[in-house]
C-alpha cells in the first residue's frame, strides 16, 4: 500500500492502539532543557520511578542562559532552574551539556550537531520548536511537561495520529531569498493555524536543493503554521550532514540503507496538499503580532481588516500603507533555533562585511551552540560582526524569548531572525519584526529594512 | 489528575482569536520549578497595568466575573509555545473548561493531562454563548458531550479515550505501565546501527 513518509515512520513506532484512537508510540530521542524538566523529575521522585532510557535522553541548557557572561547567572530563579537540571541529570544518569560545556547550546541546534538527530526517529522535547528535527526525516514534535514525565518514565507517548499535509515548493529561489522567506511566505499566504491537526511534509525541487540548515529553518517554523510536526524526506544531503558526527551510527552504511526506505510514495497519499512557488519570492518581514502578519519587503503594509489587525497595529506602532523600509530599527537580533546555525551566521556576516551598524542600532549576534561559536571565531566570522559593531555573544536562546537578561526594551523595534513576533515575546512592549539573517544584517547596517534583492545587493 | 464529569458554572468571555500561550502565561513565570501558583499571573499583560495595578476593564478583573469556571474564547486558542504552565495557570485560577473555535494540538494534549476540558464549538454556537451574563450559568455534561445555556444545548466531539481519562481522572503513567511487556518487546526489535 502506498504511504507517506510520516505514515511509514509512525507505523514503525506503534506499540499498541488503533489508528483513530490514541496509540502508544516509542520515542527514540528525548531532548531535555532546564525550563520544562523540573516538575517531571520531581514527579518521578515522588512516585519512586526511574528514567527508563537515560541512553536515549540528552539534556542541555538554553532558555535561561545569560549570553553576555554565561557563568554569571544573576536571576535567582534562572539559577535555581539550571542548578535543578544539574542535580536531576546527575540523579537520573542523563548526559548533560551544561553551560561552558563544548556541547552546550540551543537544544534544537545541538541535537543535529551531535548527530543525535537522525532519519526515521521519533524525537520529542518539552519545547514547541522540536519540529526543527523533522528536517532529517524524523517525526519530531514538542510536548508538554506531563508528557515529558511520561516519556522519562516509559520512553513512550500516547498520541492520536495526525492527518498529513504535503506542501510542494517549486521554482528557483531568487538571489538573497532564503528558507526563512519561504516558510514566512507560506504562513503569510495560508495563515497561522492551517497546520493544526496535520503533520506537514515539505517537498519538491526547491526543498531538495536546500541545505540541512535551511530545511531546519523551514521545519522549525511549522509550529507557527499550527503544525507541531514539519518534515523533509531524508536524502544524500541528510546523510552527508550526519556522517562523521559524534553520535552518528557506527555502521553508517547499514543505517543509510535503512533510512532510504523512508519517503512518500505518492503525492496522493497526503490527506491535504498545498503548493507554493518561490520563483518571484521577495524577502519577507512581519509587521504585526503573529507570524502570519507578514509582507514582502517591497509591498505596503496591509489595510486593517478586523480587530486583530487593529490591535496589532496599535501595539507595533505602525500603520497601513507604510512600507518595511519605513520601520526605523533600534535593535537587531541574529540567533534562535530558527536561524543561529553556522550557515545563517555566514550569510549575515557576508552582508555586514566592510560595513558598520547604523547609529543607534544595537546588535546581538548569538550563535546556537558552543561549537558554532568556536568555528565562527576560527573562520573570522565573529570578527566581521565585531568590526561592524555587533555584540558577539555566548550560545543560548537569548532575545528570542527573553527569559534571560537579553530583553528588547518597551517600544523599541527589533529586526529578528527568530520565530515569534508575539506581544511581549522579546521583552515587555518590544516590537518584533521577523526576517531572514541576510535581511536582518542588512537592516542593521541601514537602520531600517532594505530590499536585498535589488541590484545594490546582488 | 482531577476528574471532570459535569460542571455547572459561571462563564467569562475573552473572544479574541489566536490567544497564544505567551499571552496566557508570559515567559517570566516559567522559572518556577513547581506546578502551582500560576493563577495570579494568568493573562498577566492584559490583567495588570504597567504599574502592577489591576486593569479593571479586563473581563477577568470585573467583580461580577469572580469565581467563573468556564472560559469562552475564539479560534486557535493556546498556539505557540508548548508550555504546560499555561494550562496550570488556567486551572490554578479556577477554570475547569475552555470553549473555543479550535485549540493548538500541544495545548489540547496538555489540557487532557490536567483535567481542563477543551471544548470545540462552531462560531454559530459560540455567538450565542458570548451573550452569557455574569449571573447566568452554563452546564457542561461530558458523558453526554453537551454544553447547555438557557434553552440551547450544543453537542461537542471528543476522542473516546480522552473522554474516559477525564471522567476517571486517570494517571497516564500508571496506565502505560500496564503495557510494560509490549514496550520491552518493542525495544528488543528496534533497529540499532551502533
Amino acid at each position: 500500500m502506498s504511504k507517506t513518509l510520516f505514515d511509514k515512520i509512525w507505523e514503525k513506532h506503534v506499540i499498541t492502539g488503533e489508528i483513530g484512537e490514541a496509540q502508544l508510540i516509542y520515542v527514540d530521542l528525548h531532548l531535555v532543557h532546564e525550563v520544562t524538566s523540573p516538575q517531571p523529575f520531581d514527579g518521578l521522585r515522588s512516585t519512586n520511578r526511574r528514567v527508563r532510557r537515560p541512553d536515549l535522553t540528552f539534556a542541555t541548557m538554553d532558555h535561561n542562559v545569560p549570553t553576555k557572561d554565561i557563568f554569571n547567572v544573576q536571576d535567582q530563579m534562572s539559577r535555581l532552574q539550571m542548578d535543578t537540571l544539574v542535580k536531576n541529570s546527575k540523579e537520573f544518569d542523563i548526559p548533560l551539556a551544561s553551560i561552558g560545556d563544548d556541547k552546550q547550546g540551543i537544544v534544537h541546534v545541538v541535537g543535529p550537531e551531535r548527530g543525535l538527530t537522525q532519519p526515521a526517529k521519533v524525537i520529542v522535547c518539552g519545547d514547541s520548536h522540536t519540529a526543527t528535527h523533522g528536517a532529517f526525516g524524523a517525526i519530531a514534535f514538542g510536548i508538554g511537561t506531563s508528557e515529558v514525565e511520561h516519556v522519562l518514565a516509559t520512553q513512550t507517548i500516547w498520541q492520536v495520529k495526525p492527518k498529513t499535509m504535503g506542501i510542494k515548493v517549486t521554482g528557483e529561489l531568487p538571489k538573497n531569498t532564503y528558507a526563512k522567506d519561504i516558510i514566512m511566505g507560506i504562513i503569510a499566504k495560508y495563515g497561522v493555524s492551517f497546520g493544526v491537526g496535520y503533520a506537514i511534509e515539505f517537498y519538491g525541487e526547491t526543498i531538495e536543493k536546500l541545505s540541512m540548515e535551511a530545511r531546519m529553518t523551514m521545519c522549525n517554523m511549522s509550529i507557527e503554521a499550527g503544525s507541531k510536526t514539519g518534515m523533509v524526506q531524508p536524502d544524500q544531503t541528510t546523510f552527508d550532514y550526519i556522517e562523521g558526527r559524534e553520535q552518528a551510527p557506527k555502521d553508517f552504511e547499514a543505517a543509510k540503507k535503512y533510512w532510504s526506505q523512508f519517503y512518500t510514495d505518492n503525492e496522493s497519499d497526503f490527506d491535504e496538499t498545498l503548493t507554493f512557488d518561490v520563483s518571484n519570492l521577495k524577502p519577507m518581514v512581519t509587521w504585526g503580532t503573529n507570524p502570519g502578519m507578514a509582507t514582502p519587503v517591497d509591498q505596503s503594509l496591509p489595510e486593517i481588516k478586523d480587530d486583530n489587525d487593529a490591535n496589532a497595529y496599535e501595539y507595533i506602532g505602525l500603520h497601513p500603507n507604510m512600507k518595511p523600509v519605513d520601520i526605523n530599527l533600534d535593535y537587531i537580533f541574529i540567533g534562535s533555533c530558527t536561524n543561529s546555525r553556522y550557515e545563517d551566521l555566514e550569510i549575515a556576516a557576508n552582508m555586514m562585511k566592510g560595513h558598520h551598524l547604523a547609529p543607534n542600532v544595537t546588535a546581538w549576534v548569538v550563535p546556537g551552540s558552543r561549537a558554532i561559536r568556536n568555528r565562527a571565531i576560527k573562520t573570522g566570522i565573529a570578527k566581521i560582526f565585531e568590526d561592524a559593531g555587533c555584540e558577539w555573544r555566548e550560545p543560548g536562546c537569548s532575545a528570542c524569548l527573553a527569559m534571560n537578561p537579553d530583553k528588547i526594551p518597551a517600544g523599541k523595534h527589533v529586526a529578528s531572525t527568530s520565530n515569534r513576533n508575539f506581544i511581549g515575546r522579546q521583552g515587555a512592549g518590544s516590537r518584533t519584526h521577523l526576517a531572514s539573517p541576510a535581511m536582518v544584517a542588512a537592516a542593521g547596517i541601514a537602520g531600517h529594512f532594505v530590499d536585498i534583492t535589488t541590484d545594490e545587493f546582488v | 489528575m482531577e476528574a471532570f464529569v459535569r460542571e455547572t458554572g459561571r462563564a467569562v468571555v475573552i473572544p479574541n482569536d489566536n490567544i497564544n500561550t505567551d499571552i496566557i502565561l508570559p515567559k517570566q513565570f516559567l522559572k518556577n520549578i513547581l506546578k502551582t501558583g500560576f493563577g495570579k499571573d494568568l493573562f498577566f499583560d492584559w490583567r495588570y497595568n504597567a504599574d502592577g495595578s489591576l486593569n479593571e476593564a479586563f473581563e477577568l478583573n470585573k467583580p461580577a466575573h469572580q469565581g467563573a469556571s468556564i472560559l469562552i474564547t475564539g479560534n486557535d486558542f493556546g498556539s505557540g509555545s508548548s508550555r504546560e504552565h499555561a494550562v496550570w495557570a488556567l486551572t490554578d485560577y479556577g477554570f475547569r473548561a475552555v470553549i473555543g473555535g479550535g485549540f493548538s494540538d500541544i495545548f489540547y494534549m496538555n489540557s487532557t493531562k490536567n483535567g481542563l476540558l477543551p471544548i470545540v464549538l462552531p462560531e454559530e454556537n459560540r455567538k450565542i454563548l458570548r451573550d452569557v451574563q455574569a449571573d447566568e450559568n452554563i452546564q457542561i455534561d461530558l458523558p453526554e458531550q453537551t454544553v447547555t445555556y438557557k434553552n440551547y444545548t450544543f453537542h461537542f466531539d471528543i476522542n473516546s479515550q480522552w473522554k474516559e481519562k477525564f471522567i476517571n481522572g486517570e494517571d497516564d503513567i500508571d496506565n502505560t505501565m500496564k503495557y510494560e511487556k509490549l514496550i520491552a518487546a518493542f525495544e528488543k526489535q528496534r533497529p540499532n546501527f551502533g
